[in-house]
């Protein structure tokens, strides 16, 4: 594999850029693979990665229904946090923000990780006091929190809404300095030309039809470019989650819902942080081109329609507007929608099934971005040793049984309040 | 924005109605025993399927009543609305 670098960059300058390498190769499927990875997200391409890297598992194919990179992975605001309260998610997501701080030179790619902090707004005292709660059980786990109060926020933003009479006055925030943004195409592209210079065969237009399964155990997948025989299956397909399920006859505490994003036009360099609106569900930061990058709450009702509706956008737009008065100018430059994996408790689900051979990788909700490193990480190790490791033991399917689930947010089994 | 018909006031827009999800659920008879693994299916599984859906919506900002509808979670297209005591009259 060619290195990337400004040495290869002045090269191929010198002759016009027409002699790179191709990033990752486009290989008819084999008629057997060690393990096959169905979804050529974020997930899916970092678990090939790390079973590759990790484990020494490089007989590996990725299935992917459309083209790599096209779901969820290049549709989210790009957000890097691991501001968790919970023990199960602060280690889990800490461990991921250690993955993103070398992730540009471990795949000799630049994903741009820009820790440029995540500040949530609070709007009261109570909201202080939570936050006050929630960064020191941060900072008891190891994870960068700083209280910060308005004073200090004027300062950083100077632009928001501070008036005394407004409807949602700006009490102070929490901000984790070490959360920010990562390119997210990069992310998937610099997974997918690591994976296939390793051997991984990345197959594009390549749907999952059925998966063939005796006695309890999958032996082979078929698929829209004929069948594949394979011990072990990977299922990174976030929305399409329950799609694979029903044909495995599993049911899964999961709902599929559309969440939209929007962008503004480009503007001059202003926002220098992420930043969450507390009193709604807003949150906010400006990308390298200098659009506003915007997101919020989900539609509200299921659909595995990738765009959705005005109602919600305008909620949303309206959320942001009470914190940043001044983007009133701004004009939309497009908006549109991913499908989300909701899960009942707001938390992944990383575990085997109960067919043998078949591993589960879903639930991400809002945060599946963020946690592309670690995901493929412990699912790589959950699929090449065919046990949990200890950073995903609790994100298991047992819980909703058990009664041990992960509410974060404490919304209930209900996705479309939160 | 969807157009939702009330089973009871008609035609209205999306912004007057809040979601209430899968309504093919059924909540465990009170007073009859049932195992934990039943409860948990109750509360945590349901049906997502990509196509038709039973589900049921509130019409929060009109007559506030619940109403079934059938709906299409890849097009959004609402073929029914009925009564909670009713069919479909597909």
């Amino acid at each position: 594999m060619q290195k990337y670098s400004i040495f290869s960059l002045v090269k191929n300058a010198l002759s016009n850029h027409k002699d790179w390498e191709v990033a990752w190769k486009d290989p008819e499927p084999k008629k057997e693979y060690d393990v096959v990875i169905v979804g050529g997200g974020g997930h899916g391409l970092a678990t090939a990665y790390y079973l590759a890297k990790e484990h020494g598992i490089t007989n590996v194919a990725i299935l992917e229904k459309g083209w790599i990179g096209g779901g969820n992975v290049g549709r989210n605001t790009t957000i890097l946090r691991s501001n968790y309260m919970f023990d199960s998610n602060s280690h889990f997501y800490e461990f991921g923000m250690k993955q993103w701080e070398t992730l540009s030179q471990e795949l000799n790619y630049n994903v741009m990780y820009s820790p440029r902090g995540i500040i949530n707004l609070a709007h009261s005292d109570a909201q202080m006091n939570a936050y006050a709660r929630r960064g020191n059980s941060m900072r008891l786990n190891g994870i960068d929190a700083v209280l910060l109060g308005r004073d200090e926020l004027k300062k950083m933003i100077p632009f928001a809404d501070f008036s005394d009479t407004c409807r949602f006055p700006i009490h102070g925030g929490l901000m984790q300095p070490r959360g920010g943004t990562a390119r997210h195409d990069a992310v998937a592209w610099g997974y997918a030309r690591q994976a296939d210079s390793m051997g991984v065969d990345i197959i594009q237009n390549c749907e999952v039809t059925g998966f063939d399964v005796t006695d309890g155990k999958v032996s082979g997948v078929q698929t829209s470019r004929g069948s594949i025989k394979t011990k072990k299956v990977g299922l990174c397909v976030a929305g399409s989650t329950t799609l694979l399920a029903d044909m495995l006859n599993m049911r899964l505490p999961i709902e599929a819902h559309v969440l939209q994003a929007c962008v503004s036009e480009p503007v001059k360099p202003l926002l220098d942080h992420v930043v969450t609106f507390g009193a709604g569900h807003f949150y906010c930061s400006q990308s390298d081109k200098g659009e506003m990058v915007m997101g919020g709450d989900l539609d509200g009702y299921n659909s595995y329609a990738q765009r959705g509706n005005m109602p919600m956008i305008q909620h949303v737009l309206t959320g942001g507007l009470a914190v940043f008065p001044n983007f009133s100018r701004l004009k939309m430059l497009r908006t549109w929608g991913g499908i989300m994996d909701m899960s009942m408790d707001g938390s992944p689900i990383i575990d085997k099934t109960h067919i043998d051979g078949v591993y589960l990788n879903c639930g991400w909700c809002y945060g599946g971005f963020k946690a592309t490193p670690c995901s493929g990480w412990v699912f790589a190790h959950t699929i090449a040793k065919n046990e949990v490791h200890e950073l995903n033991a609790d994100f298991n399917l047992e819980r909703f049984h058990s009664g041990k689930i992960i509410d974060e947010k404490g919304v209930g089994p209900k996705p479309w309040i939160g | 924005m969807l157009e939702i018909r009330c089973p009871y006031c008609g035609k209205r827009s999306q912004n007057e109605f809040s979601y209430g999800g899968d309504g093919n659920i059924k909540r465990p008879t009170l007073g009859e025993e049932i195992n934990t693994k039943d409860w948990d299916d109750f509360v945590y599984f349901r049906d997502n399927p990509r196509g038709k859906h039973t589900e049921l919506w509130h019409h929060t900002s009109g007559c506030r009543q619940w109403f079934k509808a059938s709906r299409d979670t890849a097009t959004h297209e609402i073929f029914a609305t009925c009564k909670m005591n009713e069919d479909f009259n597909e």
